[in-house]
């Protein structure tokens, strides 16, 4: 039979309104708009990156070297290539302020500048003013967070190493500083040259100089990025321009929006619970009209093609709506999120995300109404006088769940593409059906186990209860299904963020030392032992020599090709050496080199990092250290424990290959808490030049960023328990007919208007209870994975936010239910009963 | 007397409920000649609807034979049953069964339109104005009385010229005159096309007009009896 005649049928029928389809509606619309949303809010911030870039590099594009400055070579050709050269100079240090006797110290970033600074954009100052009048005669000027906690006022008068610097403004705002990336401590902006005589900046200390390059407007950039690449990437230079500005922004916003992306899709799952309630209950009313076509000659085809039809229309009408909210939406908020964002966003609306998300709608919507459609096309004409659906099936035909699973596959492949996280991808789907799979058999179980307890609970209002839950028509799968995967994804996103905090700052001071002290010149480190090794509030110190060199080469390859794009090659990394192996290194495979060695070097690697990177004892590495290639044998594999805070190199040699390099040393210090300020006021007042990094400090940074991405989060996993939300309404509003119904019965028997109520409370209240506990099981199992696998932290149960998982739950359902429940409290039983004859 | 346009020989429907197993008919055999007009009777549960169902295919029988137009139905899937109800059989229901989300005309038209009638609105508007609702075609289900419905029913069921009419019940959810009409029509449409009639009645008046009446009771044939015709 054609498909015109079931378009036919179907506009018919749709004629009749969308009375019934509100829920469906808006289970799909809030889905997609808070996908597209998401999705428009990172393309715009994408969009922002790349229109500033040139500003926010601070130039059309920079050569960055660690550790040291340009040679005259590469300068010379700078200066050849681009109309204007800025020379930028970063690292971190001690501001120290002496004040009616007490010394206070911070740490801080500091950025050297030329007179050329800033190349392009503005740096604002407050009180305003031009920055190179700032920044002369030994100026400077700090980010107010900074002066603030060393009491400073504009006029005041720090030091930073050695050298005395006037603040003479606070830093508002500096154009390029998106693009530095995580910062251990607020800014410090002075002239480089004002440092000359700081002692900061001596041979071996830990700095990067970045110079910015101001280029003709007609310059090819992929051309003088090659040209730079080909003369000077063996040297370490990093290079990076304008239609990349500030990259470690752009992949965090990536991957951020990619997570975010994965939580909507979440709750898009949970929409489409509702949407297959939605769509059964739809059919259901509909099986006497199917069974009437049916008795006339329409063929399985033509009804289940009337229905898709039906069913489609009304999915494009709610993904529509979700476009048109999750476009608009970061339209019309654009000045509010603007204000939020320390980086440029460009609002607009943008076709990729909308088709991202609707691609995401239609698949969801097809997937999960399939499977009632399909049952649709089994009700047989026989059930106009008799009720032959309840003889269907459990599961559709064959096709129907090969289709299924094709657009599951398609939909997880899709969602795969377009994170560009596979892993992730994965591991959220499975969590899904995980917990699907589990919230199902546990409505199975509420249901068997409500009908037992009906039998020989005494209590009328909470046998009924247990009796309407155990039926068919309280809906005790949607609720469950719907409220439980809502209230599972938040759970687990409570449960992955509380183990993440305490792995950073709750587990840490047992085993994390209270400093690092980096910079330390060689000949310093006998008089910074000297002065913690009498203390007896010092428990132990760690030293090592520490330089920074890049892995370029491997077996004669460029390393990129041989190890991909492994953490281990992007960047520099500390590099140490030692005669003999350190007390608490174990060696995994081949041997430490002798005391006395000094053939050609050799090189011991982390041996976790090894084996992902399929390095093998024997293989030949070439590091950049300072400019110059050192080549060494791996003849070592040794265990690097990173999550202890101490001191980890991935990557150390004999004392012959480095030692003749200019280096620094680094050191940790465990100590007793109260012992702290006093080691960090002796040592800094007699190596002015060491910088101390106080760990609980760092780790608070990076707590105050985590704390960000989880409230970004938050708002995600809330989309998603407001559309189960949405789909318990739908329930309770489903059940109204048979409650009422019920009601009117229970009246004429006798039953007064509070029993009934207690009754309807208590249904609701232990369907929530059912949600909240499966859903805390099924977050606590999925936040004990990520934990364990993808976070490799400890994993402990946040009973907090299990409490509040399991009173949302209840209360969340007890609100629906009662909601839902004056009506058929109101209603007078002779007008329903006389109804239902 | 012709072919039988029906036989149904040993006949047997069994059900599985949740109560367990439940056998409605044993043993039926019979046939129905063309042009008949047959009535089924008997007490409530006595399965004289179940006997129409498998008649008309909307029922499988669990056991023996059901013949109509020479084929045998028992044989047939759900899908090649429909087309066979579509091509040669009008059901109408004592409740109705119109789709509310159709008009009158439209509901009519359906059973053509499934059969890829080019003209289907114009013969649905034909047929309803030979029960006399030619006015009221473009009204839903819900905006007409029952006995209006009713002749709705008819008319889709006629409206394909089937060689076999089941009704069952037809007049059961209307009052005394509507029931009459309905009855007038019902035998006027059969007269007309020559259709096999099969009812399903409690009412003594109407079972004496059909040719021949069957009683069943507890699911088998107690007594049959030829009638003269009026």
């Amino acid at each position: 039979m054609s498909l015109a005649i079931s378009a036919r049928f179907a506009r018919r029928e749709l004629r009749a309104g969308l009375n019934g389809f509100r829920i469906f509606l808006a289970c799909l619309a809030l889905g997609v708009a808070a996908i597209a949303a998401v999705g428009s809010v990172r393309t715009a911030i994408e969009a922002g990156l790349e229109r500033e870039g040139a500003a926010l590099l601070g130039g059309d594009a920079e050569m960055d070297f660690t550790y040291r400055f340009a040679t005259d070579e590469e300068r010379a050709w700078m200066e050849q290539t681009a109309n204007r050269v800025s020379e930028i100079v970063d690292f971190r240090s001690m501001a120290v302020v002496e004040q009616n006797g007490a010394t206070e110290r911070a740490l801080t970033q500091v950025k050297g500048v030329d007179a050329a600074y800033p190349l392009l954009g503005d740096v604002v100052l407050e009180p305003a003013m031009p920055l190179n009048e700032a920044l002369a005669d030994y100026g400077a000027v700090m980010e107010r967070v900074l002066a603030d906690r060393l009491g400073l006022q504009v006029g005041d008068t720090f030091r930073l190493g050695t050298q005395k610097l006037t603040l003479r403004a606070i830093l508002v705002r500096e154009p390029d500083s998106a693009a530095g990336g995580f910062g251990l401590g607020p800014r410090t902006l002075v002239k480089t040259k004002s440092l000359a005589f700081a002692e900061l900046l001596a041979p071996g200390t830990l700095f990067n100089s970045q110079y910015r390059l101001e280029l003709a407007e007609d310059v090819d950039l992929n051309a003088v990025q090659f040209q730079a690449r080909g003369r000077f990437e063996d040297s370490g230079m990093r290079w990076r321009d304008s239609r990349n500005g500030a990259p470690g922004v752009a992949r965090f916003v990536e991957r951020l929006g990619a997570f975010l992306v994965l939580v909507g899709l979440s709750g898009l799952a949970v929409g489409g619970v509702g949407v297959s309630a939605a769509v059964r209950a739809y059919l259901a009313t509909k099986t006497s009209v199917i069974a009437t076509l049916r008795t006339l000659g329409a063929d399985r085809r033509t009804i289940f093609q009337t229905y898709f039809i039906q069913i489609g229309a009304l999915s494009l009408v709610g993904i529509f709506i979700g476009l048109v909210l999750g476009a608009m939406v970061p339209v019309l908020l654009a000045p509010v999120i603007t204000a939020q964002l320390p980086i440029p966003a460009v609002f607009t609306i943008y076709p990729a995300p909308l088709v991202e998300a609707a691609l995401y709608g239609l698949l969801t919507a097809f997937i999960f109404t399939l499977w009632p459609l399909a049952r649709a096309e089994e009700v047989r004409a026989a059930t106009l006088f008799r009720d032959a659906l309840s003889r269907a099936q459990l599961l559709p035909s064959k096709r129907y769940l090969v289709i299924t699973a094709v657009a599951l596959a398609a939909l997880v492949s899709l969602a795969g593409w377009f994170s560009g996280t596979w892993r992730l991808t994965l591991w959220t789907a499975g969590g899904i059906a995980f917990a699907l799979g589990l919230l199902t058999l546990s409505a199975i179980f509420v249901r068997w186990l409500s009908r037992r307890g009906a039998r020989v609970v005494r209590s009328p209002a909470l046998r009924w209860a247990l009796a309407a839950i155990s039926g068919p028509r309280e809906g005790a799968a949607s609720v469950v299904l719907s409220l439980g995967l809502g209230l599972s994804v938040l759970a687990a996103v409570g449960q992955i963020d509380g183990n993440l905090r305490n792995a950073i700052s709750g587990n840490l001071p047992s085993v994390a030392p209270s400093y690092f002290f980096v910079d330390i010149q060689k000949d310093q480190m006998p008089g910074f032992s000297e002065r913690l090794d009498n203390d007896a509030a010092v428990s132990r110190v760690d030293s090592a020599p520490m330089l920074r060199g890049v892995i370029t080469k491997i077996n004669g390859r460029p390393a990129r090709e041989v190890a991909g794009n492994h953490w281990v090659i992007r960047g520099d990394h500390g590099v140490t050496y030692s005669t003999a192996i350190p007390d608490n290194t174990r060696l995994l495979a081949g041997e430490w080199w002798p005391e006395d060695y000094s053939g050609p070097p050799l090189i011991s690697f982390a041996a976790e990092e090894a084996e992902e990177m399929g390095l093998k004892l024997g293989d030949e590495m070439t590091v950049n250290i300072l400019g110059r290639d050192i080549t060494g044998t791996i003849a070592s594999f040794r265990e690097v424990d990173f999550s202890t805070a101490g001191i980890g190199f991935i990557l150390a040699m004999n004392p012959g290959a480095l030692a003749a390099a200019p280096h620094t040393f680094i050191s940790t210090v465990y100590a007793e808490p109260d012992a702290e300020a006093q080691i960090l006021r002796d040592l800094a007042s007699a190596f002015p030049n060491i910088t101390a990094i106080r760990v609980r400090d760092a780790i608070q940074r990076v707590a105050d960023v985590l704390a960000g991405v989880a409230a970004a989060t938050s708002y995600g996993a809330a989309t998603t328990l407001l559309t189960g939300f949405l789909v318990l309404i739908g329930a309770a509003a489903a059940g109204t007919g048979a409650r009422t119904y019920e009601a009117a019965v229970l009246k004429t028997l006798g039953a007064s208007r509070k029993r009934i109520l207690i009754s309807f409370a208590l249904r609701a209240a232990l369907l929530g209870l059912a949600a909240g506990l499966v859903a805390l099981a099924a977050g606590i199992a999925g936040g004990w994975a990520v934990s364990r696998f993808v976070m490799e932290t400890d994993f402990a149960i946040i009973w907090s936010n299990a409490l509040t998982i399991i009173t949302g739950g209840v209360f969340a359902t007890l609100l629906a239910g009662l909601a839902f429940a004056w009506g058929p409290l109101a209603a007078r039983p002779a007008q329903v009963l006389r109804a239902r004859e | 007397m012709s072919d039988p346009v029906l036989m149904l020989r040993n006949t047997a429907l069994s059900l599985d409920g949740n109560a367990g197993r439940v056998d409605i008919l044993h043993d039926i055999s019979m046939d129905v000649p063309r042009g008949e007009t047959l009535g089924l009777v008997g007490p409530s549960g006595s399965g004289k609807s179940s006997l129409l169902m498998l008649m008309g295919g909307l029922e499988q029988a669990t056991g023996g034979s059901v013949k109509a137009l020479g084929q045998e139905l028992t044989q047939m899937n759900e899908d090649a049953l429909a087309r066979f109800r579509r091509d040669h059989m009008g059901v109408v229901f004592q409740s109705f069964h119109l789709i509310p989300t159709m008009t009158a005309l439209e509901n009519v038209a359906t059973p053509l339109e499934l059969a890829g009638t080019n003209d289907a609105f114009d013969r649905a508007r034909a047929e309803l104005a030979a029960v006399g609702l030619d006015h009221r075609a473009d009204h839903y289900p819900s905006q007409m009385s029952g006995g209006e419905q009713q002749r709705v029913a008819l008319a889709r069921a006629s409206v394909t010229r089937p060689d076999i009419l089941l009704a069952d019940e037809p007049t059961g959810n209307l009052d005394g005159t509507n029931g009459a009409a309905i009855m007038d029509l019902l035998f006027g449409l059969r007269d007309r096309h020559g259709a096999t009639l099969v009812l399903v009645t409690h009412a003594a008046e109407l079972a004496a007009r059909c040719d021949r009446v069957i009683r069943l009771a507890d699911g088998r044939i107690a007594d049959q009896q030829a009638q003269a015709a009026e």
